[in-house]
């Protein structure tokens, strides 16, 4: 058995093996999900008017979006600025302080629990610092959400891990070393094996490139570029590498932090095509794009006092 | 001065001291609202955990390493504060004992004194600081670190696969570890008391069968299971809800601990007076002596 046609068996949230029935239902939604994107308009995810506050603080104020299935996102901007909260609403880990986050269609904020944990399976999360558990090995690691939902025995897990393990470019005695003896860019490549490995429709990667060097941060993108390909997935990238977001994604939104807007400026202050990038007006997004501090360190000092 | 500038600088004086009184007022009543969302947040944590305790119960892989860390990383600790506990109860009161010539009864007072208070009190106590605190640090990086973020990603409800295992662990085995305390107390308090203060070994004995009730044992382990709980409750909510950075996870480590310690003092108090309202209505007619 091939890592690429194995369809792990789903359970429920609480780890209990689900009916055919259900088994059978949770794998034609991924797949009519995979095969959609052709021809159906409709988009996977979409966010209506969300507004994220935390206490007196808004980081998100009024966005929306919607995502095709099928299609690379990458939602850039300064730190601070909302990227992560974004990716976090979308997963309903965050839920919005006002607005609506539709997956499928239907409203993130109308499952219930063990909805919500049904559909996150159908997700698969890239953590900034890869969110390995510490008390598990690498193995254990990847193999954990297999544990969880799919009826697989020891031997047929182990295979599964292996193969995701090797597909990212991970040996195979790395799998009995535990997180903290593995270095940022193997952390990495594991929490990407582990959210690959129930095949999920949706992909975020959460700064997948932050603190990097340039040739592991490559390593990455083209891992990125070739899961992409090879299981036809939606992804979302949240970055301020600008290498990732030329070369990676078909789209690119840019926000901007609220502190810095006026009440009626729009949050997204670029939504179009990487290439586009270059050649946008807007002085905010050239000088992200150029990475050039300009006015941006007398404003800073102008907030200080 | 003119009467002018005179005006303005009384003025100006009202108006600080009501600017403070109003910050005062405002710094209050956040104070008073940050509590009740923390406790109607607590409350919830609570409910959420008893729900997933009585509809399924955890996994082995969660299980055993909790029940390890709880019972058998524990028992050391607790039998050196047990046997402690019942060494210095015995110096203590020897001396007051000798003086009105009761030394005999000694065995009474200490062995009625460990098992149904101080030996659940302070192995609670001990327990909240070595489990505890651990519990909260634990969560805690998990928290600062994203890890419980990612087990809710991947599916997994956290409370069901991190504070259930805990919660079961410390109401199931805090009893057992009180009664390694309360016998190691019992051993210690008999070996000061037989072999350095001579007193009659069948004396010290005898007088403890006839003062120590199954009773006292009773209302020793009962508090045993309530601190457990408020020791596995308050330590993984503080996990749960710490704040960001080190910072976090140091403030939700101690905060485990004094949360826990006030909790288990104040329900010690309501339980001894509940208790002994119980042994009234059971046994209308018996005294308990001591």
């Amino acid at each position: 058995m091939t890592v690429d046609d194995q369809e792990p068996t789903s359970r429920d949230d609480e780890g209990e093996l689900r009916s055919d029935e259900e088994r059978s239902t949770s794998t034609k939604a991924r797949d009519e999900g995979r095969g959609r994107h052709a021809s159906d308009p409709t988009p996977l995810i979409e966010l209506r008017n969300v507004t994220v506050r935390f206490g007196k603080q808004t980081v998100l104020r009024d966005i929306s979006f919607s995502i095709p299935a099928g299609q690379t996102l990458a939602v850039i901007g300064e730190s601070g600025c909302g990227k992560s909260v974004l990716m976090k609403t979308m997963i309903g880990l965050i839920p919005p302080t006002t607005g609506q986050v539709l997956f499928d269609g239907r409203d993130v904020s109308t499952f219930s629990e063990k909805e919500l944990a049904r559909q996150r399976i159908r997700f698969g999360y890239v953590f900034q610092n890869a969110a390995l558990f510490d008390s598990m090995t690498v193995g254990q690691n990847v193999a954990f959400p297999l544990r969880q939902h799919a009826d697989l025995s020891p031997a047929q897990i182990e295979e599964v891990v292996s193969a995701r393990l090797a597909e990212v470019g991970i040996p195979r005695q790395a799998i009995v070393k535990r997180p903290a003896e593995l270095s940022g860019g193997m952390r990495k490549r594991v929490g990407l094996a582990r959210a690959l490995v129930l095949n999920p429709e949706v992909v975020l990667y959460d700064e997948p490139t932050t603190g990097l060097d340039p040739i592991m941060s490559d390593v990455i993108n083209e891992l990125m570029l070739r899961t992409r390909h090879r299981y036809t997935v939606t992804s979302i990238i949240v970055t301020h590498d600008m290498g990732t977001a030329r070369k990676v994604p078909d789209r690119v939104i840019m926000l901007y932090p609220t502190s810095r807007l006026d009440a009626n400026e729009p949050q997204i202050i670029f939504d179009g095509k990487p290439d586009q990038l270059e050649s946008v007006r807007d002085r905010r997004v050239r000088q992200f794009v150029a990475g050039e501090a300009g006015p941006r360190l007398l404003e800073l000092q102008n907030e200080l006092s | 001065m003119s009467t002018v500038e005179s005006s303005s600088q009384s003025s100006n004086a009202s108006s600080g001291l009501g600017g403070a009184l109003v910050d005062w007022v405002a710094d209050w009543g956040r104070v008073a609202i940050e509590s009740l969302v923390d406790v109607g947040r607590f409350t919830l944590f609570i409910l959420e955990t008893l729900k997933w305790l009585v509809t399924r119960i955890p996994k082995s892989e969660t299980i055993w390493p909790a029940f390890y860390q709880v019972g058998v990383l524990s028992l050391p600790v607790v039998a050196l504060t047990g046997t402690f506990i019942g060494m210095v109860l015995a110096v203590h009161s020897y001396g007051q004992f000798e003086a009105m010539h009761l030394e005999t009864r000694l065995g009474a007072v200490i062995n009625k004194s460990l098992v149904s208070e101080l030996g659940p009190v302070l192995a609670a106590t001990m327990l909240a600081g070595r489990v505890g605190s651990a519990m909260a640090a634990e969560l805690g990086t998990m928290r600062v670190t994203e890890q419980i973020d990612a087990l809710a990603c991947m599916g997994a409800n956290p409370i069901y696969y991190l504070v259930v295992p805990r919660l079961l662990a410390c109401l199931l085995l805090i009893p057992v570890l009180t009664i390694m305390a309360d016998f190691m107390g019992v051993f210690g308090g008999h070996t000061f008391s037989v072999y350095v203060f001579q007193i009659d070994f069948h004396h010290y004995w005898s007088n403890s069968a006839d003062y120590v009730m199954n009773f006292d044992i009773f209302s020793g382990l009962a508090k045993s299971l309530f601190f457990g709980a408020t020791i596995a409750l308050v330590a993984c909510y503080q996990g749960f809800y710490c704040g960001a950075g080190a910072e976090g996870v140091g403030r939700a480590a101690t905060a485990s601990f004094v949360y826990s310690f006030v909790i288990i003092l104040v329900l010690d108090l309501v339980m001894n007076v509940q208790l002994e309202a119980l042994y009234k209505t059971l046994w209308p007619d018996q005294a308990r002596l001591l």
